[in-house]
């Protein structure tokens, strides 16, 4: 490999190293973090996986079926004499 | 004969819908706010570090974005269930105005809140990998990160306090934007983000003078809670002024494009020239409120009852009566229904283009069709009226606080406070500013209730009720939502507070 290429690909090696070690050598070294990680991932969970999935269906999407506007239009101008 | 519109939405879903949004947005306002406020706080204690080279202040910096990490940690995701509440409990909502809404939404997801992830990640693991420099480049950017994120989201609540920048297309049912740049810097934008930004950095600063004050009655860290107390009061006192003045910005924006929620923040029912602003019923500022709305002692500033029934200016300007509003807004929704019915049908283009004429011209009007009675438009007077004298009281009384117990800690001036030692005062004086910040959360929060409150029953002033705007869902349902997130809310918090107090209590590492 030229030069000036394996200069540049070893730089780009070693910032992408450093970031990597950054976040490795971080997170292994974590004592608080790593319990407030588990209260983050088990409530990513909770919002995501139980509340999203059971409890927030998208409302549109369910009961439009595709005539988004037609729907709202029929919730919005919904006239009796 | 005019027709009657009749939304067939069970009234406990609307109330238990505003209800679910008021609570999660409540909560997640709890967290915000000390993120702003905390980043500023670490943020001047780095950057001592850098200047200094002094292990003190590394220490001290640390200790705070460890605090800071606690909160943000506790913070994330929070918003998003506002996010599924739209999609589920408010679909007409999201639908008439998504184009606009979720612009700023998606804005903030994907360039602020990953700026932030991005920049605390150096700031926590970088210490022994990045530069001095680029670590303290880090933290500030973490918290611009938090605070361009906050930019976002009030662009889109200022949107629903006065919508602008926007064009109503008859075909989709739904408002579209026609200016990025009147939505994203429309003023009342402008004044809600500087008030908002700098009430959450009060709470940064008496966080901040809090803590320090328990260690200081604990004889602990001493030296950290003196110097914490300096940059905390400094920064709290700077944001208090910041916050009365963009506050009285603020309040000019409402009293023009919100006029009814500032008459009910102040009980306001029969309005006039050269008003006073209450204090208390009974006691008020000469000319306070006229200053306050109009910048002018002498400024018309209408009533309750002036906005239901109509008024004049002495300027000659008019306002129409509810009851007309609602006479237009009712055409503009009949005209809707017709041409679309026109289109569908394949009408003829003069039917179509005549109905589209009436749609423009009473437009501005359209959410006024949906009401029943012209007393509809009045929001809840007693909330918005203690809530706002709670929140402006509260930024008062931090103005007197910051400033006092930074004369008590640099023992300046001389002839009040120069026998002053801050570090040897009765325990009671410590538990007068611990005291202070649950009082902080609620100054804050009542500032938003003003807000949402003061805005009822629109939730896009003008456009759109609450009624109007939420999903044709069963009560029930919502209720339970409601109950579950009370639950687990609570149970976080409790989380939170037990995890903060215990990171405080150990104090920073020396």
């Amino acid at each position: 490999m030229p030069q000036k290429f394996r200069t540049i690909y070893m730089a780009k090696e070693n910032f992408l190293s450093k970031v990597f070690h950054l976040y490795y050598d971080g997170f292994r070294s974590m004592t608080l973090g790593k319990t407030l990680w588990a209260i983050i991932l088990i409530k990513l969970f909770i919002i995501f996986v139980v509340l999203k999935l059971f409890f927030f269906p998208n409302f549109l999407k369910q009961h439009a079926d595709g005539n988004e506007a037609e729907y709202v239009a029929t919730q919005l101008l919904n006239i009796e004499d | 004969m005019l027709q009657n519109l009749i939304l067939n939405i069970d009234a406990g879903t609307i109330d238990w819908s505003r209800a679910q949004f008021a609570l999660t947005a409540i909560y997640h306002w709890l967290f915000v706010p000390l993120t702003l406020g905390l980043a500023v706080i670490m943020g001047i204690a780095e950057t001592k570090y850098y200047r200094t080279k002094d292990e003190f202040w590394k220490e001290t910096a640390k200790f705070w974005q460890k605090l800071f990490g606690v909160n943000f940690a506790m913070g994330v995701a929070t918003g998003i269930i506002l996010e599924f509440e739209f999609g589920t409990n408010w679909s007409n909502y999201s639908w008439f105005v998504g184009d606009i809404f979720g612009a700023p939404l998606a804005i903030e997801g994907i360039v602020a809140f990953f700026m932030e992830s991005t920049f605390v990640a150096v700031m926590y693991f970088g210490w022994k990998k990045v530069s001095a420099g680029f670590h303290l480049a880090s933290t500030w950017l973490t918290g611009l990160g938090a605070t361009i994120s906050a930019w976002w989201i009030l662009v889109a609540n200022a949107w629903m306090q006065c919508p602008v920048g926007c064009e109503f297309n008859p075909d989709t049912m739904r408002n579209e934007m026609v200016s990025f740049a009147e939505v994203a810097l429309s003023p009342f934008a402008v004044s809600k983000f500087c008030h908002t930004v700098t009430s959450s950095w009060i709470i940064g600063a008496i966080f901040c003078v809090g803590v320090s004050c328990w260690y200081l009655m604990k004889k602990r860290h001493t030296k950290l809670a003196i110097e914490s107390i300096k940059i905390g009061a400094g920064v709290g006192l700077v944001a208090a002024l910041l916050a009365g003045g963009t506050g009285h910005k603020s309040g000019m924006d409402v009293a023009e494009a919100q006029p009814m929620k500032l008459a009910a923040m102040e009980a306001l029912y029969d309005g006039g020239t050269e008003q006073g602003l209450k204090l208390i019923e009974g006691i008020e500022v000469p000319y306070g409120l006229s200053i306050m709305a109009t910048n002018d002692p002498k400024g018309y500033v209408p009533g309750i009852n002036d906005l239901v029934n109509g008024y004049t200016t002495p300027d000659g300007k008019t306002e129409p009566s509810v009851e007309e509003k609602m006479e237009r807004g009712k055409k503009a929704i009949e005209a809707l229904a017709a041409y679309r019915k026109a289109k569908a049908e394949g009408a003829d283009e003069s039917i179509v283009n005549y109905q589209l004429s009436i749609i423009n011209s009473n437009m501005q009007y359209f959410g006024y069709g949906y009401l029943k009675d012209k007393t509809d438009v009045i929001p809840p007077v007693a909330v918005n009226f203690w809530a706002f004298r709670v929140m402006v009281g509260v930024g008062c009384l931090f103005i007197l606080f910051f400033a006092v117990i930074l004369a008590v800690t640099y023992q300046w001036p001389k002839a009040l406070f120069g026998k002053r030692d801050i570090t040897a005062l009765p325990a009671w004086h410590y538990w007068v500013a611990i005291a202070l910040i649950p009082l902080a959360y609620i100054g804050s929060e009542c500032g938003w209730l003003v807000a949402e409150f003061g805005r009822q029953p629109w939730t896009i002033q003008d456009m759109l009720p609450t009624w109007a705007s939420v999903s044709d869902l069963q009560s029930s349902s919502v209720m339970i939502t409601f109950f579950l997130f009370l639950i687990l809310f609570s149970t976080m918090l409790a989380v939170e507070i037990n995890i903060l107090l215990k990171q405080i209590k150990k104090g920073p590492e020396v």
